[in-house]
């Protein structure tokens, strides 16, 4: 893989808005190089669950890990949370490689903290919500203030009074109420980064605005940083900064949310967006629905050359013959995490971009 | 002839706690070849209402009200009828296909059992090739009667259950949260199926979905439900696009349109959960999340009346709502 490859991909920044907490990079942001987990499968086969990922998230920006079903989001989320152990590559949070040893991990896990899906699931219905909340502290020994640390990790999840909501059950809050409980004790060490899978998926829709609007000023006013992970593209226009689409293992796709859910490029973000139901600012960008046929494959059938291949609607339309001989046998090379604005893993893509690109120049001439 | 027709009914579990009112004086109506969307979140009424058009709602349920199905109603209609109209009057697909479907038995005799229950004289052979057929109608290899539900993907078990729900040529076909738990691509696959059912055989659908973007898409008409009655009904589109009821705009808002710069970083939507059918508040239901509530809301219960549609026009909208009706914004 050449460097050219990567800068082929880069674009000029226009158009998005900027944002208005800027991310803190370095010293505590979480990154992911290479990253690869596989499990082995009886009949010695293998699931490549997560096949070589770029990431990073930092404080203050909020990023969207997108795709279907079984594409990898959760092997890759509990292996950025130390939960799973990687089979290659590397994740690391300030630069340091993350140690597996139980008290690095429970260093780190200061640090980045997970919220889980169902609030129903992840509060015990016999502990009071001062409990549920003091539950982190206790694992980690902190003592010191206890009520304080609840009563404030409640009021920065938006439950205010927070006394009044120390000796309340689970069954008595809203489902509203009970996912910023939940959240309440992933912020009650203080972490600088939330992994979050489908925060939002088990709330009803008028709910959830109120869980991602918590989560965007959690971003905007304390300058946390949160990988969201969801299906919901229309999440991830509420409430993230970037967006990655990932695909069998992969992110064939990153980039500003602006950028990529309004321009997208890759055939298969292009299809993911198409369907969307009423989005008719985005008839411009892709006018027909692209309906795929078929599933995602398995995780142990990774096609070879480009992933994609057997699904995407360019090559079945012929429209990607000049380059059909590099889909089949070509790998595409990992995008990079933020080399470049918009990235994406697509032979056509790149070989339309080097053709504009000569065009362009040949004029300026 | 109206195909479905809901005329005041009611539906009253008893609970541990009481009685419940999950479904309060609902009137609605479905034609043959058109879609009817009925919104709300979870405990509304919703399927209480689709349970009760197949009377398979628990014993202790009380019903009152009529639910016609080509003029016949269906509360009062014998057992023996009642079976027969199952399958070939109306059938329902449900969310979760998992639980509807049984471990045990291959695909294709589940499919093709509707199918021997409800045909005079067909054969089994008959019914299994028929079973075989509609898998390939609902876009499944034939080969897949073979399987048993724990080897097919949940998109593939939605589709069987669609296949079933096709079995014996229903008029009308009820989907409950039928897409729900799909990711966006099987979704799409799954819709575009129950659309081209509805255009190719006319049928008549009712599409339960707490999605407001789904049923927008998918429905010509869409009911929107509050605490066991509809509260706003009116053409798809404009439901969402020009809400008439501060609770369909808050769902509506719950939904960013991608690409649109006004939803762009602000998620919308209501904070509060629908009051307890137990201990409904006075009035008006939605009151107590109401943002322009004003003094009679607290004191009279609103009924659903027509009211001026955008700028004064367009199609007939009805309203339960007091400001709606008249004709003042709906939100702040
Ligand atoms: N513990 C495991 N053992 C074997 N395969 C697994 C395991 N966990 C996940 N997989 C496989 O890895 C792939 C990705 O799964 P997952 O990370 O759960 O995806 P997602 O969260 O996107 O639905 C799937 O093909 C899944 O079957
Ligand atoms: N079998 C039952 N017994 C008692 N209450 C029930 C039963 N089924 C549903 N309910 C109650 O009736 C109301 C409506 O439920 P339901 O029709 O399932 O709503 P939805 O489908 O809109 O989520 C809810 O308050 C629910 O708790
Ligand atoms: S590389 Fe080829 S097969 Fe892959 S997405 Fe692009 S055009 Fe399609
Ligand atoms: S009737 Fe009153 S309380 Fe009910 S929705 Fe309308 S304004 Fe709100
Ligand atoms: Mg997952
Ligand atoms: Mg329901």
């Amino acid at each position: 893989m050449s460097s050219e490859a990567r800068s082929s991909n880069e674009e000029p920044s226009s158009g998005s808005a900027p944002s208005s907490a800027a991310p803190v990079r370095g010293e505590k942001s979480l990154t992911a190089r290479d990253l690869r987990v596989e499990f082995g499968l009886p009949g010695g086969r293998v699931a490549r669950a997560v096949d070589g990922v770029d990431l990073d998230v930092a404080p203050g920006e909020i990023v969207a890990l997108a795709g279907e079903s079984g594409c990898g989001k959760t092997t890759l989320a509990r292996t950025l949370l130390g939960l799973e152990r990687s089979t290659g590559g590397t994740v690391a949070f300030g630069g340091e490689p993350l140690r597996y040893s139980t008290k690095a991990l429970k260093a780190y896990r200061r640090q980045v903290q997970l919220v889980l899906q169902d609030p129903s699931g992840a509060l015990n219905p016999r502990h009071t919500v001062y409990d549920a909340v003091a539950e982190g502290l206790r694992i980690h020994g902190i003592t010191d203030d206890e009520p304080g640390r609840v009563a404030d990790a409640l009021s920065r999840a938006g439950l205010r009074p927070p006394e009044q909501f120390f000796l309340a059950y689970p069954h008595e809050l809203s489902g509203g109420q009970r996912q910023r409980v939940v959240i309440a004790g992933a912020l009650v060490l203080r972490p600088s980064i939330l992994i979050a899978d489908e925060p939002v998926a088990s709330l009803d829709a008028s709910v959830r605005g109120e869980i991602l609007a918590l989560l965007l000023r959690l971003k905007e006013e304390q300058g946390l940083g949160a990988l969201v992970i969801t299906h919901d593209l229309g999440l991830a226009w509420s409430i993230a900064d970037r967006i990655a689409i990932m695909y069998l293992g992969r992110i064939v796709e990153q980039g500003p949310v602006e950028q990529v859910l309004t321009a997208p490029r890759h055939p298969y973000t292009r299809a993911l967006v198409s369907v969307l139901p009423g989005a008719p600012a985005l008839k411009e960008a892709v006018p027909e629905p692209i309906v795929l046929a078929g599933e995602l494959p398995d995780a142990s059938r990774i096609p070879g050359g480009c992933r994609f291949r057997p699904r995407c609607q360019e090559v079945a339309a012929g429209r990607a013959a000049e380059v059909l001989h590099r889909c089949e046998s070509e790998d595409l090379e990992i995008l990079g995490p933020e080399s470049a604005p918009h990235l994406v893993a697509c032979h056509l893509d790149r070989a339309r971009r080097e053709d504009a690109r000569d065009g362009g120049a040949r004029m300026a001439v | 002839m109206t195909l479905l027709e809901f005329k005041d009914l009611h539906v009253t579990y008893t609970g541990s706690r009481g009685r419940i009112p999950a479904v309060r004086g609902v009137d609605l109506k479905v034609e043959s070849g058109r879609t009817l969307g009925i919104a709300g979140e979870s405990g509304c009424g919703k399927s209480t209402l689709a349970m009760a058009v197949l009377r398979l709602l628990p014993k202790s349920a009380e019903v009152t009200g009529e639910i016609l199905l080509n003029g016949e109603d269906l509360l009062t209609m014998g057992w023996g009828r009642l079976r027969a109209v199952r399958w070939t009057g109306a059938s329902i697909v449900f969310q979760g296909a998992m639980h509807s479907l049984n471990a045990v038995h291959r695909i294709g005799r589940q499919v093709a059992e509707p199918i021997l229950l409800h045909e005079e004289g067909i054969s089994p052979n008959e019914a299994a090739e028929r079973a075989e057929a509609l898998l390939e109608r609902v876009g499944l290899p034939s080969s897949r009667a073979r399987s048993y539900p724990h080897e097919l993907s949940g998109g593939q078990r939605q589709r069987v259950m669609i296949a079933m729900a096709l079995a014996c040529d229903p008029d009308l076909i009820i989907a409950d949260e039928a897409t729900t738990a799909l990711d966006v691509m099987v979704q799409a696959q799954v819709l575009q199926l129950i659309s081209g059912l509805v255009t190719e055989r006319g049928v008549g659908l009712v599409m339960i979905s707490h999605d407001l973007s789904v049923l927008s898409e998918v429905c010509d008409e869409v009911a929107v439900m509050y605490a066991g009655s509809v509260v706003e009904q009116g053409p798809a589109h404009e439901v969402f696009a020009n809400a008439r009821h501060p609770y369909s705009a808050a769902l509506g808002a719950a939904f960013p349109v991608i690409g649109d710069p006004a939803s762009r970083k602000r998620p919308g939507g209501l904070a509060g959960d629908p009051p307890d059918p137990v201990r409904l508040p006075d009035g008006c239901a939605f009151r107590p999340r109401c943002a322009v509530a004003v003094e009679r809301c607290g004191e009279e219960v609103p009924a659903l009346l027509a009211v001026p549609g955008a700028a004064g026009e367009g199609p007939a909208r009805v309203s339960a709502c007091f400001v709606a009706q008249e004709g003042e914004p709906v939100v702040v």
